[in-house]
């Protein structure tokens, strides 16, 4: 039982990045890598800052806006220096690996006994695991009630139009180059925020932390369309959350069947692949419409 | 004399500049479009008429001369800038619209068209009884769609939601580029006929490109003809009146 906690708390506390992956790699619809270099620089930063006595939630607001700044310098590349945005990305994201061990001045940076997001009295008066249910759930329900207030602004429609079709979206004067900086830098933002997170949860920080990142975060929101099918753009939020938390609970699922940590990596990406695979089986063999019955029974 | 809104001054575009395959693809183009126009615009494939238009629009740099719009030389403006007195209609419906939004949110943001967008609130819900108003207009069940993702409309709606789109913030200048061609000819005979409705209503200054013959005689006070870059002919007023399609056809035939 205090597995599946645990597993709930990591899928909240990883919606983070699965919702800030969203913001690029669905609504203005390019992959943006970026975020497996964002993602350990939110947590070495994050980790580096209580490691000097800095308050866990300004650390934790200052791994969001380092997050930020490195999205910012790839929507830069790709929109006024016309790289290629994969490349903008890979080059941003490589970067940042010699960031991050400046930022630590070591490869990885321990918790062991200092106070983080998780270790308030309150949260440690919970059941184990409690806590990360807890700061997960309410980092994530106030990162989706800004993002849903965001997108219903002029300023919002015009980023999903920029996304949608960007060919109006400059017909009816919307600066699409700023839109695409703007997603670009608040997605990277949400995606150290998230790796701040899961540092303070994991007790450490390490610079290898972000391999395969995207990868993850992909596959909550792949999972969570997959299940849902055809969602509002409110509701596709709420979708990418319980993505999350369904793929830690099929990893859990995996580790039971004898698999190890170390298989992490492999599956997930096979899972992935089975998921985004699935759009081009399903027509041949219904296979939405059984895996939807299959999951709303049970 | 109605007063000039825009205007081409010795307007030439230069492609393959110094190769052999160097080419004017517009040539000393001279231009005054007045203020109420509806222009229409033929020419066979390669005329120039879409380089043209992204002349207009500010999507093409000229290679020489200028572009005034209301005495504002507005050569280097940018195509975002422009938009703000400028709308577009183009052949294809996809590029009109925005597939996953809907056809409320594609309406509201173009009423936007060349305004700042700013973080507040977009207030939808108090429009949807006029969009309900403006849309039922249309005679295509676009009114009934209102929060349908436009991707799912048929193209006819598409198209029309696009020129509603175009026109809901009156333009000083409208440019339509083919814009009933993809369509059935029910269906594009309903949008010409909306589209010449709402020209005169609104009296607005439009450049129409069209392949039909009838179309560019029936339609408009002015018609111009494009042949390699060049404008070879310019009619209006009474003698468009008069002109008819067998004087066209010769006139084609001439240069070809
Ligand atoms: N970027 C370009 N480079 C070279 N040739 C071009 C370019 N754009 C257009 N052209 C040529 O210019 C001519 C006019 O094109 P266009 O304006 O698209 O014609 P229309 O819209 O009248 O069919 C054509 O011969 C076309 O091949
Ligand atoms: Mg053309």
């Amino acid at each position: 039982m205090s597995l599946i906690i645990s597993a709930i708390g990591q899928g909240l506390l990883w919606s983070v990045i699965g919702i800030g992956l969203y913001l690029t790699f669905r609504i203005l619809d390019f992959p943006d890598m970026t975020v497996e270099g964002t993602f350990p620089m939110g947590a070495a930063t994050a980790v580096t800052a209580i490691a000097h006595g800095v308050n866990p939630v300004l650390a934790t607001i200052l791994a969001f806006l380092v997050g930020c700044v490195a999205g910012l310098v790839t929507g830069l590349l790709y929109t006024k220096a016309k790289i290629p945005v994969l490349l903008a990305g890979i080059l941003v994201m490589t970067a940042s690996y010699s960031i991050d061990l400046r930022i630590m001045g070591k490869p990885n940076q321990s918790l062991l006994g200092l106070p983080t997001l998780l270790s308030g009295k309150f949260l440690q008066s919970l059941p184990p695991y409690f806590d990360g249910v807890f700061v997960g759930f309410v980092v994530i329900t106030v990162v989706t009630l800004i993002l849903i207030y965001f997108l219903q602004t002029d300023l919002g429609q015009a980023f999903i139009a920029t996304g949608d079709n960007e060919n109006m979206a400059e017909s009816l004067g919307i600066n699409t180059d700023n839109m695409k900086i703007m997603g670009v830098s608040v997605s990277n933002g949400l995606i150290a925020l998230g790796g701040a997170l899961v540092a303070q949860n994991n007790g450490y920080s390490d610079v290898n932390m972000g391999i395969g990142i995207i990868v993850v975060a992909l596959a909550s929101i792949i999972i969570g369309e997959v299940i849902f099918g055809d969602l509002t753009m409110n509701q596709r939020l709420v979708a990418v959350i319980v993505g999350s938390i369904l793929y830690r609970l099929v990893l859990l699922l995996v580790l039971q069947l004898g698999f190890n940590a170390n298989d992490l990596n492999l599956i997930s990406s096979i899972l992935l692949a089975i998921f985004m695979g699935l759009p081009a089986f399903e027509s041949r063999f219904h296979l939405k419409h059984v895996l939807k019955r299959g999951l709303k029974n049970d | 004399m109605t007063k000039t809104i825009f205007q081409l001054k010795d307007v030439v575009k230069t492609v393959n500049e110094d190769t052999p395959e160097e080419l004017n693809i517009l040539d000393h183009v001279d231009l005054d479009i007045h203020e109420g126009d509806f222009i229409t615009i033929l020419g066979s494939n390669g005329a120039g008429k879409s380089t043209l238009f992204n002349t207009i629009g500010g999507n093409l740099r000229p290679t020489s001369g200028q572009v005034i719009y209301k005495d504002k030389d507005i050569t280097n403006m940018s195509v975002v800038k422009r938009t703000s007195f400028l709308s577009r209609v183009f052949q294809d419906p996809k590029l009109g619209t925005a597939p996953r939004m809907t056809v409320a949110e594609n309406l509201l943001l173009a009423e936007k068209r060349g305004g700042h967008h700013h973080l507040v609130p977009r207030k939808l819900k108090g429009e949807m009884k006029r969009f309900k108003n403006i849309t039922a207009k249309m005679n295509n069940n676009l009114d009934h769609r209102l929060n349908t993702a436009t991707g799912s409309l048929s193209g006819g709606q598409r198209q029309a939601l696009s020129f509603l789109m175009a026109t809901i913030k009156k333009p000083g200048i409208l440019l339509l580029d083919e814009h009933t061609a993809a369509l059935d000819p029910k269906t594009s005979q309903n949008l010409m006929d909306i589209t010449d409705e709402t020209i005169k209503e609104q009296n607005l200054t439009c450049l129409m490109i069209t392949h039909h013959l009838e179309d560019a005689l029936k339609y408009g006070n002015r018609l111009l003809v494009l042949h390699q870059g060049k404008i070879s002919y310019d009619i209006s007023g009474e003698d468009k009146k008069k002109l008819t399609k067998e004087e066209l056809l010769t006139f084609f035939n001439d240069i070809q």
